[in-house]
């Protein structure tokens, strides 16, 4: 996917210009508020489970090159096929193997965000393929020609009217006079257009939520149950899954399903938890010919063994993204890539290079919310800083941001010097308060200023007083 | 990390102010000195004092923040307590500034012990000293904001309502969402200012909406960024650090305001 995360500041303040995209953010916003709450009260040993959770990622992890390696060959015993991926384009061009030797022409895709991260759709459509999105979401976002805006749910960023409108102008064969103000009317329609679509398909794309190594098996979570008929009506299932899904045991999943579903959505479970371990059987009644796996590496391994290896943790949930009030106020588009939000503050300068996203690292109060909340405790705060400290490093940040930092620290560090110059600073700017004891307009602070008044100081330090006394 | 408890009955806390105190508002640490000293500590006022370093940390300039943080580190380490009327620059004496020394063992034995002595102001009153307030009252509707570092890093939650629940006459009306950051954030407020104001709108609409004439909290970053969106709104809203409402100093202007405004 192209990046737009160098123009940061552009694409946020086309964000909070937007009364539609503010009015979506700020509904997730009060739903989490609601919702997580509720959920902590029903599992009081969620925090326990939590910890078992990250132990697990951590776990896994840490060895897990001996569980991709137990995962690819249980793949195999079961009758299926892994292809190891370096990069995004090997990906694409593995699966477009498996396509072409099935003479396949039509492929359903199941929700997937590592498909979006090496523009899987695009790849395809090129080879003169056709490729429908099946999530509701995600397929209301092709329809649009957009990207998801947040982990789990992709189409978070429109209204109700927004998708009305949506459904009306690409499905023009249907009768312009139709109802479409109730949601159950738009799901309607969403799926008899995708029910001949699962028929007919060729193939059958589906991400991975977990890797279970002991049984070779993929899982997924979904509430539609398109995911199901993805990976069961069409000849050929592929299971497009980056390295770092892998968790060792069945036993471990269900550990994890645990926080997952209800981080992501609030809910104890989802309505469908799907685990796809090889080709049809004989004797099963339904399944796929043909199980593959696309196991892409596209950066990870380099992770793995540096200072943002804690990130590898993360199990997709979207609820750092949910209760972020910066995300809350721009949404995932602003973040210009993949992943948005505080998730994707941390992974966008990994994988497309710092120099293309400083700003993502820096545009975060580093209030730690998404910490809290993250079911596999990934400092993200801290994991933050790491990237600052690379940008401070590499001289990446505004050189005016940088100067002022240092002539403060300057000051700071001689304290004969600091109170002096802090005492004709703060008289300064006391008397410029006036009667109102506030400034509307302050030199070299507009970054202030522009929407704050700034109140003045009260006159006199502590430190001179104090000693005055 | 469970900070030490054994202290003894009148221990020398070390009053690291806080530049924003220090440079904007001096009233919240005589208001800091009052509650202290009402709580039995000795205070003293360590002069080579500046700042904890944390702009320059947060900013990915770790040499630097350790060299602001050496100078604390080495100006406190004779008190029993270092304690500030701040969460945020609490929080990081007690968690990072270990962390900056990571590299270099005797730094980091020292920072350690420094760490492990620092409090914000209102926990270290509940928590540690037992205090139980100074029986004053206040007249007025107030709402409290709980700062991202405290609440968070610190766990600073019930203290602050502990001691405001012991002030006659203050009626406290709970903001519909008191954890979700202001949109201060140090440097973040000017880096990114269209974010910051949608932050402090959302804020100070919750804050209009519990109809409290007062906002309080125990960090001077978020009230500064509060009191001056609100001002710019126009809300007559009074803001105030918690330590001035406890320590019964409200005779003088709130912030971003004056005898005459």
């Amino acid at each position: 996917m192209r990046s737009t995360s160098d123009r940061f500041p552009e694409n946020a303040a086309r964000a909070l210009g937007d009364p539609t995209l503010r009015a979506a953010l700020s509904r997730l916003q009060q739903d989490t508020r609601v919702g997580r709450p509720a959920i902590l009260d029903r599992l009081p040993e969620f925090n326990a489970i939590r910890d078992a959770a990250s132990d697990i990622r951590t776990h896994g992890l840490d060895h897990l090159d001996v569980h991709l390696e137990i995962f690819e060959r249980n793949v195999q015993e079961n009758g299926g096929h892994v292809h190891w991926c370096r990069t995004g384009d090997d990906a694409c061009a593995a699966i477009h193997e498996i396509c072409r030797a099935r003479g396949a022409k039509l492929i359903v895709k199941g929700k997937s965000m590592v498909s979006e991260e090496i523009a899987l759709n695009d790849y395809l459509l090129a080879q003169d393929l056709e490729v429908v999105e099946t999530d509701l979401g995600e397929y209301i976002l092709q329809l649009r020609g957009e990207t998801p805006s947040h982990v789990v749910m992709p189409a978070i960023h429109l209204t109700q009217d927004g998708v009305s409108q949506t459904f009306r102008d690409h499905h023009d064969d249907l009768d312009a006079g139709r109802d479409l103000d109730e949601a159950r009317n738009l799901t309607d329609e969403a799926r008899d257009k995708l029910r001949g679509k699962f028929l007919a398909a060729d193939i059958g794309i589906t991400g991975a939520n977990f890797l279970v190594a002991e049984t070779g098996t993929a899982v997924i979570v979904t509430n539609e149950g398109n995911g199901d008929l993805t990976q069961t009506l069409p000849p050929v299932h592929i299971v497009l899954a980056s390295i770092e899904k892998i968790i060792p045991t069945i036993t471990d999943a269900l550990s994890l399903i645990r926080v997952l579903a209800r981080s992501a959505t609030g809910q104890e479970i989802t309505c469908y938890t799907t685990f796809a371990t090889g080709p049809r059987r004989d004797g099963d009644l339904d399944g796929p010919e043909e199980f593959h796996v696309v196991l892409l590496d596209n950066g990870r391994a380099d992770l793995l063994g540096g200072e943002f290896r804690d990130i590898l943790r993360c199990i997709r949930c979207g609820a750092c993204q949910s209760v972020c009030p910066v995300y809350g106020a721009i949404g995932g588009h602003a973040y210009g890539w993949v992943y948005g939000g505080p998730i994707g503050a941390v992974l966008t300068p990994a994988f497309i290079g710092l120099e293309g996203a400083r700003d993502l690292p820096e545009a975060s109060s580093l209030c730690g919310a998404c910490a809290d909340v993250c079911p596999v405790k990934i400092p993200i705060p801290d994991l933050l800083r790491r990237w600052r400290r690379r940008s401070h490093g590499q001289k990446l940040s505004p050189p005016r941001a940088r100067w002022g930092l240092a002539l403060w620290a300057w000051f700071a560090s001689r304290p004969e010097l600091y109170r002096p110059a802090a005492r004709i600073a703060m008289a300064i700017l006391h008397w410029a308060g006036g009667r109102q004891g506030r400034l509307h307009r302050l030199p070299f602070a507009r970054g202030w200023t522009v929407s704050r008044d700034f109140p003045a100081p009260e006159g006199g330090t502590f430190m001179d007083q104090w000693r005055a006394k | 990390m469970t900070p030490v408890s054994t202290h003894p009955a009148s221990p020398t806390v070390g009053l690291f102010v806080t530049c924003l105190v220090d440079l904007f508002r001096p009233s919240v640490g005589f208001a800091s000195v009052a509650l202290l000293e009402a709580a039995g500590c000795r205070i003293v006022v360590p002069p080579a004092q500046t700042c904890c370093g944390q702009p320059a940390y947060n900013a990915g300039a770790s040499e630097t923040a350790a060299e602001l943080a050496r100078n604390v580190i080495v100006s406190f380490e004779n008190c029993d307590y270092v304690v500030a009327p701040s969460g945020s620059c609490a929080a990081m004496i007690r968690l990072h500034y270990p962390r900056l020394f990571r590299d270099d063992p005797q730094m980091k034995f020292r920072a350690d012990a420094v760490s492990r002595k620092c409090w914000e102001l209102v926990s270290f009153l509940v928590d540690e000293m037992h205090f139980e307030g100074l029986l004053n009252d206040f007249d007025g509707d107030v709402t409290y904001h709980d700062g991202c570092s405290g609440l968070r890093e610190l766990g600073i939650r019930d203290q602050p309502r502990d001691l405001m629940g012991k002030i006659a006459g203050l009626d406290l009306r709970e903001l519909s969402a008191p954890d979700v950051c202001c949109g201060f954030g140090g440097a973040f407020c000017v880096k990114y200012p269209q974010i910051s104001q949608a932050m402090a709108d959302n804020k100070i609409d919750d804050i209009t909406a519990t109809g409290a004439d007062t906002v309080l909290a125990g960090d001077l970053g978020c009230l500064m960024q509060i009191a001056g969106r609100l001002q710019r709104r126009g809300s007559p809203v009074r803001v105030r650090h918690i330590a001035e409402v406890l320590a019964g100093m409200t005779d003088h202007p709130a912030i971003g305001e004056t005898k005459e405004s």
